[in-house]
C-alpha cells in the first residue's frame, strides 16, 4: 500500500512533486475489460491497471466476465444479446465501482440495458440493471468524476491528437474530460483535431456491411489526423482506434494509435509494454 | 369499406385509440420554453429593426404624423409614381402627388404595377416577422405577393417580442388567411448561395413609426 | 392497401447504390459543401435560443400526444375544415391518392397544374400519374424545378437539388428553357426561373401543395417556404388541392408557436423562413374558390403500429439529420433509393413498407448519433435503426452467413472458457494472413475490412491470461 496516499498528506505529495496525484481514499475497482480489449488490446487493460494502482487503488478482475452484447445488439441480434446481458449482471452483481475502458460498451449498458431489461419482462433483471447503472464508469469518468483526479502523474513526450469518439461525445457526454486528463501529462503536446466530432466510419458491422461509405468516412478522418502532424492519435475507444489505425497503417503513415489509458499509464520509465 | 373508416380502424388497431382525446393530457405537455419577452419596448423595437436589417430590408423611422411625407420621400428616391393599396388603408397616410390605386383583381395588372403599400396585423421582433391578415378590405394575398415591391407600415404597439406572443395574437383571427413575412423572398437552392427575390416581392421595405 | 414509396420497392440495396455515388467526386463535393453551409447556419441560430431544449421537448411531446389520439384529431380536422368550406378526402395508399387528385383535376377539365414542393407527392409518384392522365405538372420550387427539368430525383428533403452545382443547373435551364445566352451566376439562374414560372403562376388554374402542419382545432393548414412559389400556388389558382400525410396533424393553433421556432432554425438555419401561409377552408373574395385536402395513409399506420418506433412519425421534415449525417454527407440522397433520404429516410422508408423492402437502410448508419443530437423533435433515430435491424433479423431477412457468424459469436461469448478457446483459435487462424506483424488481407465477410484497412494481429496473450499469470506471481 505504498501508494495509498491519503488526504492527510497533501504537503508531502506536493513536496514529492506529485501534487494532485491522489486526494481520494483507495477504492476497490472491478475492471470490465470488454471482450475486444481482452482479445485485441490487452495492453489497454494493463495500462488501466497501471494507472489505477499507481493512484493507490486496488483492482479486481473477474475471470467469469465476457461481453456486454453490443455487437449483437447493434447488428439486430437482440435475442443473442440477452444472455450476454444476464451474464454481465451476474458477474458484476456485487461490485461497487466498475471501470470500463470503452465508451461504446458503457453506452451499450446505459442506453440499452434498461430497454432490454424491460423487454425481458423479468423484474429481477430490471432491478439489477437499475442497481448497476450508477456503478459503471468509463475510464475517464472514473478518474475525473469518481476519483477526482486529472493529473495521474504521467509522462509522454509526444504530440497527440484526440479523436472524441461518437459514444464518448453523444452518449456519455464525456465533454472535455479526456482532454483535461491529457493536458496534465508532462511532455505531451495536445493538438486539436479538425472536424473532431465527425464519426470515423467504424460503426461495428457497418465497417464491413458498408465498406465504401465507411472507407470514405475514414479517409476524411485520416486527412484530419494527418493534418495535425501528431505522432499519436488517441481516443477513449479502441474500436475507433482500430479503424483509424487500420487506415493509417495501410497508408504507411507511421502514426500510432493509443488508447487514452495507455498514454496516462506512461511515465519516465516508459510506456506500458 | 370507405378509405376513411379503413384508416381510422387501422389507427385504432395500432394505438388502441378510441376517438376521444384527453384535454388533460394535452394540457400536461411540458411547455417550459419562453412564453413571453423580457425586453422593454425600446429594446424590442430595436431588435425588430436589427432583424429586418439582417434580412436586408431597409427600415425608415418616422413619427405617425410624418408617414405621408416619408412615403413621398421613398417613392421619389425610388422613382416611383405611385403604389397599389388595400381598400381600407387610411387615406391620411397617402401623400399628394402620387397615384394610390385600390387593389385590382387582375393578376396581370398587379404584376405590372410599381409596388404595393400595406400596413400589418402585428410583427414579431425576435424573428423580424411581419404578419398580414387577409380580411376583406385589408391587404389580399395576391396584392401582397405579385408586385415586386412591398412597403409596409409597422406601429410600435404592433410589435411583440417572441414567436409565442405572436402566435397567440394570430390565434384571435386564425380563421382568416394569414401570411407571415420575414424578409424578402429568397432561395438558397443553388449552391446554398442566398439569392433575394424569387417569386415574392424582391424588395421589402418597412416604415417603422416611432 | 398497397403502399408505394417512390421507387423504393425496386431500388438497389444501399451499399450497392452508395458504392457508385461515393466514387463520384462531383456529387460528394456538392453535397459536402451544401451540408456544411446549412449545418453552420443551423448551429448559429440554434445557439442563440436559450430555450432550445425546452422547445424540442415540447415539440416531441405534442407529436407523441397527437399520435396517441390520431383518430380523434384527424376527424376534428376534417370537421373544422369542412365547416370552413374545404373538402376532405381520405386515401389509404398511393394509388388511391393519385386517383382522387387526377379525378379532381379532370372534373375541371384542366390539363396543367402548378405544384409547390411536396415530398409526399414524390412518395406517391403523383407526377407520373398526372402525366399518364394527360395532365402536365409544373414544379415551382426552384430545386424541384431543377430536379424536374433535369429528369432527376430529389436528393434532400429541404434542398432537393443540392447535389447539383451551378454549372449543371445552367446546362439544364439553358436547354429546357431554351436560353442559350443564360449566365452562370445563381442570380441569373434564379431570374430565369422567376420568368419561366411567373407566366404559369398567373395562368394555371389548379395548384397542388403539401402541408407542413394541419391544425385539428381550426381545420387550418400551414405551409412553410422561402421563395414565394408556395404563396403563388396557395393563393392565385381557382382550385387548390393539398396532399397531407396523416401524421402532419397538430392539435391547436397555439402549437405553431413551438414548430414555427423549431422548423426554420433546423431546416435552413434561419430564425424564420421568409414566408408562412396559414389558411382555413375557402375565404370569400380571396384565394382559391375550391379547396381539397387529401389525407394520406400509405403505410403510416404501419409505422404507428410499432410502439417502439412510432416516433418516426414525429418528423417535421426539416432535413437537419441529413446535414448532420456523416453517411449522407458521403453519398448524397440517391443512395437511399427513396424520396426520403438520410437517417430519417433510413427509418421511415422500410417502416412505411412494413419492412418488406429497403431492409439495407437500417444498416446504412454508423450509429454515431449526430442525427438524434440535431433532431428538433427528439426522434431517437439511432435507437430506432437498431430496433429495425432487430426486425430485419427477426423476420429472416439477414444474410445467412451473418446469422451463422452471430450465432457462433454469441455462443463463444456466453462463457469465459469458450471465449478463451475462441481467442486461442483465432490466434492460430490468423497465422496464414499475418505478414510482418500486420494482416493485410482476410477472406470471407472480413475481406471488407482489409479492402481498405490493415488489421493488427491478435496479441499472443489476452488480458485475462496476463491477469491470471500476474495473480500467480509473488508481488511486493
Amino acid at each position: 500500500m505504498a501508494w495509498a496516499l491519503v488526504p492527510a498528506a497533501p504537503r508531502l505529495i506536493s513536496a514529492l512533486g506529485l501534487r494532485r496525484l491522489v486526494l481520494s481514499r483507495p477504492v476497490h475497482i472491478s475492471l470490465f475489460i470488454t471482450c475486444y480489449n481482452d482479445t485485441l488490446f490487452p495492453r489497454t487493460g494493463r495500462a488501466v491497471v497501471a494507472v489505477l494502482e499507481r493512484l493507490g487503488h486496488t483492482i479486481e478482475f473477474r475471470q467469469a466476465q465476457t461481453c456486454c452484447g453490443q455487437m449483437h445488439y447493434n447488428t439486430g441480434y437482440q435475442a443473442e444479446a440477452m444472455p450476454l446481458m444476464r451474464h454481465f449482471l451476474e458477474v458484476f452483481r456485487d461490485d461497487e465501482t466498475i471501470c470500463i475502458p470503452s465508451s461504446s460498451c458503457v453506452a451499450m449498458i446505459r442506453d440499452h440495458y434498461p430497454k432490454m431489461a424491460a423487454a425481458s419482462g423479468d423484474s429481477a433483471v430490471a432491478r439489477a440493471v437499475e442497481k448497476l447503472l450508477p456503478r459503471i464508469f468509463e475510464f475517464s469518468e472514473l478518474l475525473v468524476d469518481k476519483l477526482g483526479v486529472i493529473d495521474v502523474g504521467a509522462f509522454f513526450p509526444h504530440s497527440v491528437t484526440l479523436h472524441p469518439s461518437c459514444h464518448s461525445l453523444r452518449s456519455l457526454h464525456l465533454g472535455d474530460k479526456p482532454e483535461r486528463l491529457l493536458k496534465q501529462v508532462r511532455g505531451l503536446t495536445l493538438i486539436d483535431l479538425p472536424e473532431a466530432t465527425e464519426c470515423c466510419g467504424f460503426g461495428g458491422t457497418f465497417a464491413i456491411k458498408n465498406v465504401e461509405v465507411s472507407a470514405a468516412m475514414l479517409s476524411d478522418k485520416l486527412r484530419c489526423v494527418l493534418g495535425t502532424r501528431a505522432e499519436v492519435c488517441t481516443a477513449a475507444d479502441n474500436s475507433c482506434l482500430m479503424h483509424i489505425w487500420g487506415g493509417l497503417s495501410r497508408q504507411r503513415t507511421g502514426v500510432r494509435c493509443l488508447h487514452l489509458a495507455e498514454i496516462l499509464a506512461s511515465t519516465e520509465a516508459g510506456e506500458v509494454s | 369499406m370507405s378509405a376513411k373508416q379503413d384508416i381510422i380502424d387501422r389507427i385504432r388497431n395500432a394505438t388502441g385509440g378510441s376517438s376521444i382525446t384527453s384535454e388533460i393530457e394535452y394540457e400536461s405537455i411540458n411547455r417550459h420554453y419562453r412564453q413571453a419577452g423580457i425586453l422593454d419596448p425600446a429594446a424590442r423595437i430595436e431588435l425588430f429593426a436589427d432583424r429586418l436589417a439582417d434580412y436586408g430590408s431597409p427600415v425608415y423611422r418616422c413619427a405617425e404624423s410624418e408617414i405621408a411625407p416619408t412615403i413621398a420621400g421613398i417613392l421619389t428616391e425610388r422613382s416611383k409614381t405611385g403604389l397599389l393599396v388595400p381598400r381600407d388603408l387610411p387615406r391620411i397616410w397617402l401623400p399628394d402627388g402620387f397615384y394610390f390605386f385600390r387593389e385590382s383583381p387582375d393578376y396581370h395588372e398587379l404584376d405590372s404595377s410599381e409596388g404595393v403599400l400595406t400596413d400589418c396585423a402585428l410583427a414579431i421582433a425576435a424573428t423580424g416577422t411581419i404578419v398580414l391578415r387577409h380580411a376583406p378590405g385589408e391587404v389580399s394575398r395576391a396584392l401582397s405577393l405579385i408586385p415586386d415591391y412591398h412597403l409596409c407600415i409597422v406601429f410600435p404597439s404592433q410589435i411583440v417580442e417572441t414567436v409565442p406572443e405572436g402566435i397567440r395574437q394570430m390565434a384571435s383571427f386564425s380563421t382568416l388567411p394569414i401570411t407571415t413575412i420575414s424578409g424578402p423572398s429568397a432561395t438558397s437552392d443553388i449552391e446554398m448561395t442566398r439569392i433575394k427575390g424569387v417569386h415574392g416581392p424582391r424588395t421589402l421595405e418597412v416604415i417603422l413609426v416611432t | 392497401m398497397s403502399v408505394r414509396v417512390g421507387e423504393a420497392a425496386t431500388a438497389p440495396e444501399f451499399p450497392v447504390a452508395a458504392k457508385k455515388l461515393v466514387s463520384n467526386a462531383q456529387i460528394r463535393q456538392n453535397v459536402r459543401r451544401a451540408t456544411d453551409i446549412i449545418r453552420n447556419k443551423r448551429a448559429r441560430v440554434v445557439e442563440e435560443v436559450d430555450d432550445w431544449e425546452q422547445l424540442r421537448r415540447a415539440g416531441h411531446e405534442i407529436k407523441e400526444h397527437v399520435l396517441r389520439h390520431l383518430d380523434f384529431y384527424l376527424q376534428q380536422f376534417e370537421a373544422a375544415c369542412t365547416r370552413a368550406g374545404g373538402v376532405v378526402h381520405w386515401a389509404s395508399d398511393a394509388a388511391e391518392a393519385n386517383r382522387i387528385i387526377v379525378d379532381l383535376i379532370r372534373a375541371h377539365e384542366a390539363t396543367e397544374v402548378i405544384k409547390v414542393k411536396t415530398m409526399t407527392s414524390d412518395e406517391i409518384r403523383l407526377n407520373p400519374a398526372l402525366q399518364a392522365a394527360g395532365i402536365t405538372p409544373y414544379e415551382t420550387d426552384l430545386a424541384d424545378l431543377i430536379v424536374q427539368l433535369g429528369e432527376d430525383q430529389p436528393s434532400h428533403i429541404v434542398v432537393p437539388a443540392l447535389h447539383r452545382n451551378r454549372m449543371e443547373i445552367r446546362r439544364i435551364f439553358s436547354e429546357k428553357m431554351n436560353l442559350p445566352e443564360l449566365g452562370y451566376e445563381p442570380e441569373d439562374l434564379t431570374a430565369a426561373a422567376r420568368a419561366y414560372l411567373r407566366e404559369k403562376f398567373l395562368r394555371v388554374p389548379i395548384a397542388i401543395s403539401g402541408g407542413n402542419f394541419a391544425i385539428a382545432e381550426t381545420g387550418s393548414v400551414c405551409v412553410v417556404e422561402s421563395e414565394g412559389n408556395g404563396r403563388m400556388c396557395l393563393s392565385l389558382p381557382r382550385v387548390l388541392i393539398t396532399l397531407i400525410g396523416i401524421e402532419k396533424i397538430i392539435p391547436k393553433f397555439r402549437d405553431l408557436e413551438v414548430f414555427l421556432q423549431l422548423l426554420p432554425r433546423s431546416a435552413t438555419g434561419e430564425r424564420m423562413n421568409p414566408y408562412n401561409s396559414i389558411w382555413t377552408g375557402v375565404s370569400p373574395g380571396s384565394g382559391p374558390r375550391e379547396f381539397h385536402v387529401v389525407l394520406l395513409d400509405n403505410g403510416r399506420t404501419n409505422v404507428l403500429a410499432d410502439d417502439f418506433s412510432r416516433e418516426t412519425l414525429d418528423c417535421i421534415r426539416c432535413g437537419a439529420c441529413l446535414n448532420a449525417c456523416p453517411v449522407y454527407r458521403q453519398t448524397g440522397g440517391h443512395a437511399y433509393g427513396s424520396v426520403y433520404a438520410g437517417p430519417i429516410g433510413a427509418i421511415l422508408t422500410p417502416q412505411l413498407q412494413a419492412m418488406q423492402h429497403s431492409q439495407s437502410l437500417p444498416y446504412a448508419s454508423s450509429l454515431c448519433g449526430a442525427c438524434y443530437e440535431v433532431c428538433p423533435v427528439k426522434i431517437n433515430i439511432p435507437e430506432i435503426l437498431v430496433h429495425l435491424r432487430g426486425r430485419v433479423v427477426e423476420e429472416g431477412h439477414a444474410p445467412i452467413v451473418e446469422r451463422l457468424a452471430m450465432k457462433a459469436a454469441g455462443y463463444a461469448l456466453e462463457t469465459p472458457e469458450r471465449l478463451s478457446l475462441a481467442q486461442k483459435a483465432a490466434r492460430i487462424a490468423q497465422i496464414p494472413f499475418t505478414h510482418d506483424g500486420v494482416i493485410r488481407r482476410l477472406p470471407g465477410m472480413l475481406a471488407g475490412w482489409t479492402a481498405v484497412r490493415d488489421l493488427a494481429p491478435i496479441p499472443k496473450q489476452s488480458f485475462r491470461e496476463w491477469w491470471a499469470k500476474r495473480q500467480k506471481e509473488p508481488r511486493l
